[in-house]
């Protein structure tokens, strides 16, 4: 609580930026991640991040999560300096990357009992909210025992939620997580999330292509592009805003506001595949 | 630093201890071959020794029996010091193999924990290995060790941990910094550490640049304080100096390790280093 009795922001980002040197690129080349980026939530919101490949979504989580430092601007979480006071910020979040990274020959109980220990828990201590938290997901049991390798993209990522969420963070940051999921796995993660929010009043950011689930769990979008807040509303306003005139899809909002659509990414990325490239 | 802060870092420090248990029980036939190759290079160094008899190079096989010791010891010793220098030295390798160094980074958990938590199972998985390649050393060859000084090899072995971790910890700083090629460099110090450290000749053979930095090696004390009491009955006493000087060391190392560490964990994070996987 701040000095005048008020609950600080869960995140206050204020003019943010961040280049980096593209892998290959000779010294001197950067390329803008973040550019002048603001972005203030409340705690307990829901919000969702959404943006083409390379639009800055996930260097804005990294930011978040302490893993990399602003070249300009302030971030502060739940009025913590992100860069000043990162462990104090370490323990209030929470994240989970679009890939699921553990160590793939131990167990997932084995990824789950060390991950426990890094957030000052014993395994043992964390066993029942795991085992809730998987049944509600709709993973078996039995899966705890077998090495990460031998599960599904889809468990992987089950399995990665319920490491976030045994660490009792106060933000979460998801990052894509529903990224090549199977339909089902996609629908159970993202009901997940909803009830996250609504019963456990964690605050969540969830940066993600899928404009749809952004619509369906978020009362708040933000898009990003290129770096730069290019909006950030619900999405009622959002397909309201512009010319004067309404759009049916979020889609259609996006097109309208940053020129370019998802389809157009994909097409591109299949090209780049095409000649060798990809990201 | 509060209880329930100290609590929190002894928590995470058996994670990382039990994590790398996890580990090598999850690759344990890789372990058993390594262990196999260890137990054969020691062998061959013993074999070495018995071969520059057969071949004339020690005068009518005098001197054998110490030759053979010399280079035993040399050889079980860089076995075990090499891998607790490794495994510290790859604790930032392991998590970039796995993909999982983000996650790792931003747990709310002190780097000193993280490194050392790696470390001391590394002291504990290196004594086990090292007792089986004595073992199978023993069982080989007819060692004469009536003049050892198990207590002084002890006390030297004991101080030894010190200077080592802190060069592991130095040179994790390499696959921090370097993602693509950290790990070659780390290899590249070992190797350094194992030509100018005396683990199969003295010092005085190298050329005079070479012995400057056998001078500042930590491991050349380390060899040569148990050469002398397992050679010529260097007792506790006897060794205390050079266990004061490894602890000295280790206090001047562990400290420089971490401090540049930190320093190297900022610039990874400001140049976005933690995000490949190399």
């Amino acid at each position: 609580m701040n000095g005048n009795g008020t609950l600080p922001p869960a995140i206050e980002v204020r003019g943010v930026s961040k280049s980096f040197r593209p892998e290959g690129e000779r010294r001197g080349m950067q390329k803008r991640a973040l550019d002048q980026v603001d972005l203030l939530m409340r705690a307990g919101e829901l919000v969702a991040v959404v943006g083409l490949n390379g639009s800055g979504k996930s260097t804005l989580l990294r930011v978040l999560a302490t893993l990399t430092t602003p070249d300009e601007g302030t971030v502060r979480v739940f009025g913590h300096d992100a860069v000043r006071e990162s462990g104090r910020v370490r323990r209030l979040i929470n994240r989970v990357s679009v890939e699921a990274s553990f160590f793939k020959e131990m167990s997932a109980w084995e990824n789950l009992s060390y991950a426990a220990r890094l957030y000052g828990r014993r395994g043992a201590d964390v066993r029942d909210t795991v085992l809730t938290v998987l049944r509600r997901l709709g993973l078996a049991r039995d899966a705890l025992s077998r090495p990460m390798k031998q599960l599904s993209r889809g468990q992987q990522q089950k399995v990665a939620i319920a490491r976030s969420v045994l660490t009792t963070p106060n933000l979460l940051l998801l990052d894509e997580p529903t990224t090549g999921l199977d339909p089902r796995s996609k629908r159970e993660v993202q009901a997940f999330i909803a009830e996250l929010h609504s019963g456990g009043g964690v605050t969540v950011l969830l940066s993600t292509h899928d404009l749809v689930e952004a619509e369906a769990l978020c009362g708040r979008i933000v898009v990003i592009d290129r770096g730069r807040i290019a909006a950030d509303a619900s999405p009622a306003e959002l397909r309201g805003s512009g010319n004067g005139h309404a759009v049916p899809t979020l889609e259609d909002a996006f097109l309208r506001m940053t020129g370019r659509s998802f389809e157009q990414e994909a097409e591109e990325a299949g090209e780049a595949a095409g000649e060798g490239g990809g990201e | 630093m509060t209880v329930s802060a100290l609590r929190l870092e002894a928590t995470a420090f058996i994670g990382f201890f039990e994590r790398q248990k996890n580990l090598y029980r999850r690759y344990w036939l890789w372990e058993v071959i390594w262990l196999l190759y260890s137990v054969v290079t020691v062998l061959s160094v013993g074999y070495l020794a018995s071969g520059l008899s057969s071949i004339g190079a020690l005068h009518r096989g005098e001197g054998l029996a110490e030759a053979q010791v010399y280079l035993l010891v040399g050889a079980l010793l860089w076995q075990y010091l090499s891998l607790v220098f490794f495994e510290t030295a790859f604790a930032i390798v392991w998590e970039r193999w796995e993909g999982t160094i983000e996650y790792t980074f931003m747990a709310p958990v002190r780097r000193v924990t993280h490194l050392l938590g790696c470390a001391c199972f590394a002291l504990a998985y290196g004594l086990i290995r090292a007792a089986i390649i004595l073992a199978a050393m023993l069982a080989a060859f007819h060692l004469d060790l009536d003049r050892a000084d198990f207590g002084g090899a002890a006390l030297v072995l004991g101080a030894s941990t010190f200077p080592v971790l802190g060069l592991g910890i130095l040179t994790s700083i390499l696959p921090l910094l370097y993602p693509e090629k950290g790990e070659q460099m780390a290899f590249a110090v070992q190797g350094v550490l194992l030509l100018v450290s005396g683990v199969y000749y003295p010092l005085s053979v190298l050329p005079v640049w070479l012995q400057g930095l056998g001078v500042i090696s930590p491991l050349t004390y380390v060899l040569q304080g148990i050469r002398t009491a397992l050679l010529e009955h260097g007792s506790a006493g006897q060794l205390l100096p050079v266990a004061g000087l490894l602890t000295g060391m280790g206090a001047v190392l562990i400290p420089a390790g971490l401090v540049l560490f930190t320093l190297a964990e900022r610039r990874a994070k400001r140049l976005g280093l933690l995000k490949r996987t190399g």
